[in-house]
């Protein structure tokens, strides 16, 4: 074989695997949804931020508008501090709330915004004041036991406090 | 004053490890511009005196030295510089297989010199010629018979003109007429280009027809004789004779040690 | 007694022998750079040991994706996540089956193949007669190979991860009927070109350190006889498959673990 050809033959395999990688990139992950978009950072601060992972999405009305970025606790008052980059083509105002929310029942938590009424936008380094924490099973699941106990309990309220006084 | 000895061994012992020593305490001059034969059964350490001379192996005691510099394997830019002087024809041709003739004879010129293609096909063609394979410069290695291999292998290993040719086993294997090429072309090509040839063989009435000073090793490294061919063809000693006429036993013995015909065959006494 | 001395003699021989190969490894990486000067002979190699594992890679590459969408459509359609199937096959593929199945391929038809010609190079004293002609073996025949290696793994890596991804979509798509756009937008979502991708071709790199290295050295290694080749090119396909699971386990575990 010629050394032509040899060297045709080799730089067509080495561009084919790098088509391959390119296909593999873009048709089948996530390069091409949130690629070189320039976005700012703000923050917001949770009681508890559940399962919410860094590179979460952030989303508005279910459309995927920025990522987070980092997820950190304050030190000093023992709070989730969520930083989320969002797209540069979308402004929020400055009284957006932004939620923790689980997509379907059990699937990946991710950030959802719905945005409030000032004038004023969000601008890079902003904090989100109105929080809403993430959803934890077990507290709903204490509750749950709670209210029941407690409608048992002002159903038969007498039963209830004579169960109460010590039995000898 | 430079010596007239192109290749000094002073005083080497070399094994492979501490049981079996190839070399002991050998002491040889091979004279410049001469072609030198080194003789001997297998296994008396004349493919190891190659290889010491070449670089490739080290000698526990003693020196190898090389137109007056001591052959050392550790020290690549001296070996560079030695190794470019010298041509070795290896026992099978050690072509590379990969290459076509006239790549494996133009091998060493593109890898140690500049010169331009052009320069390189008329040498490559040269040497072809001079070994009489010019014709066969296309050929892949695979399409080559046993004995053209060896002669391109010679063409290869003059490549650079070297001052020192060394032959290892160059007519094992070969009928008559290719064997009377190879000793023709050895002989020639050591007073055409003035070089050193050192053949090592067990061929003896090939070595003798060529050879200016022939050395006869036995196993354990010893030499038995050296001098003229005549001379040796006119030895008085056993060993010599034993080898130089073929003789199938005496000091070389026929039968490898065993035990006693009795123990073996349960005979009632030796035969 | 003998036992011992026999259990011994055997360690230590094993300890000599890695550290041969150690040695051998870190002389082979000295000479790339001097192998990188003479691009033509990498190029070269990147032809036998690349170009020639192509159609293997490829066929292989389809069959296994083809195969493993079907198999993981019937273990999803009893969650009702058949769906989810693009999503699966890509992540199994790119994170694991493309570098590990490319690399054990890999070490059966271009390992062995390079363990041959150099045990065979050898046994013909062509590298004896290339070290007389004051050519350094290492840096004119191994190292070039060794580049040529290293360079077409992640390639050829990447290639049978494609071609799977493509197979599994033939079979999931055209032919089961599951809705395309689940089958690509999933996999958009939720594979990261970093963490997945990019985690499966640095696997596929080491495995390529890992199986050209191993292949090279058995070769330069082997006795210079018929059988000696046929057991050192046994030897590469064995101890490069253990050497690929083994560091497939490491690195997987170091990759992937944290979310």
């Amino acid at each position: 074989m010629s050394r032509r050809s040899i060297e045709t033959l080799v730089g067509l395999f080495v561009l084919m695997g790098m088509g391959a990688l390119v296909f593999l990139a873009l048709k089948a992950a996530n390069l091409a949804s949130f690629g070189e978009h320039k976005g700012y950072t703000v923050s917001a601060k949770f009681d508890n931020i559940g399962g919410l992972k860094p590179r979460a999405p952030v989303r508005s009305a279910g459309v995927t508008v920025g990522r987070v970025k980092s997820i950190s606790l304050d030190a000093k008052t023992y709070q989730g501090v969520v930083r989320m980059e969002i797209d540069n083509f979308v402004k929020f105002p400055k009284d957006t709330s932004a939620k923790i929310l689980t997509s379907g029942l059990l699937g990946d938590q991710y950030i959802g915004l719905e945005p409030g009424a000032d004038d004023k936008e969000l601008a890079q380094g902003d904090v989100i004041r109105q929080t809403q924490s993430a959803v934890v099973l077990e507290n709903l699941i204490g509750q749950m036991i709670f209210n029941r106990a407690a409608d048992a309990g002002s159903g038969n309220g007498g039963g209830a406090g004579g169960a109460a006084a010590p039995k000898k | 004053m430079k010596s007239d000895a192109l290749i000094e061994i002073d005083h080497v012992t070399f094994g492979y490890d501490a049981s079996r020593t190839i070399l002991a305490d050998i002491n040889l001059r091979f004279e410049r511009g001469k072609v030198t034969a080194v003789l001997g059964g297998s296994g008396c350490g004349k493919t190891t005196l190659l290889r010491l001379i070449g670089g490739m192996a080290t000698a526990n005691s003693g020196r190898v030295v090389f137109d007056g510099e001591t052959v050392n394997p550790r020290d690549s830019a001296l070996m560079l510089r030695q190794r470019r002087r010298m041509g070795m024809l290896f026992q099978f041709g050690a072509l590379f297989t990969d290459l076509t003739v006239f790549d494996n004879v133009a091998f060493p010129l593109r890898e140690h010199t500049d010169l331009g293609e052009s320069m390189i096909r008329d040498i490559v063609l040269m040497k072809l010629h001079a070994v009489g394979l010019r014709g066969a410069a296309g050929l892949r290695i695979a399409e080559v018979s046993g004995g053209m291999s060896r002669r391109i292998a010679l063409a290869r290993a003059i490549a650079l003109d070297p001052e020192l040719i060394m032959y290892d086993e160059p007519f094992a294997g070969l009928d008559l007429i290719s064997m009377g090429v190879a000793a023709n072309l050895i002989r020639k090509l050591n007073d055409a280009t003035g070089a050193t040839s050192l053949v090592i063989s067990h061929d003896v009435p090939e070595c003798m027809a060529i050879s200016d000073h022939v050395i006869l090793m036995a196993t354990g490294g010893r030499i038995v004789a050296q001098g003229t061919p005549a001379e040796l063809m006119a030895s008085t000693d056993p060993e010599t004779r034993q080898f130089v006429r073929g003789e199938p036993d005496g000091p070389v013995k026929f039968h490898y040690p065993a035990p006693t015909l009795a123990e073996d065959f349960g005979v009632g006494r030796a035969a | 007694m003998n036992l011992l001395a026999a259990l011994g003699a055997r360690t230590l021989r094993s300890m000599g022998g890695f550290g041969r190969a150690a040695i051998f490894f870190m002389d082979l990486l000295a000479h790339v750079p001097a192998a990188f000067a003479r691009f033509g002979l990498v190029v070269h190699q990147i032809h036998a040991v690349g170009n020639r594992s192509l159609v293997i890679i490829l066929s292989s590459g389809l069959a296994v994706g083809f195969v493993l969408a079907l198999q993981m459509y019937y273990a999803l359609v009893t969650f009702g996540a058949s769906e989810t199937l693009g999503l699966v096959v890509n992540l199994s593929l790119v994170r694991e089956l493309g570098p590990v199945v490319t690399a054990l391929l890999f070490a059966g038809r271009a390992g062995t193949s390079l363990t041959a010609e150099i045990g065979l190079m050898k046994a013909g004293e062509q590298l004896a007669a290339m070290e007389m002609m004051a050519v350094d073996p290492r840096a004119r025949v191994l190292a070039p190979r060794f580049i040529g290696g290293i360079i077409s793994m992640p390639l050829l890596a990447v290639l049978f991860s494609a071609i799977g991804i493509i197979g599994a979509w033939i079979v999931g798509v055209v032919l089961i009927g599951l809705d395309a756009g689940n089958f690509w937008g999933l996999m958009q979502s939720r594979v990261d070109v970093w963490r997945d991708i990019g985690n499966g071709v640095i696997k596929s790199f080491v495995f390529g350190v890992v199986c050209t290295a191993v292949a090279l050295y058995q070769g330069y290694e082997t006795e210079a006889t018929p059988e000696g080749v046929a057991y050192a090119t046994t030897r590469t396909v064995v101890v490069s498959s253990l050497g690929v699971l083994g560091m497939d386990f490491v690195l997987t575990a170091l990759m992937f673990s944290a979310p």
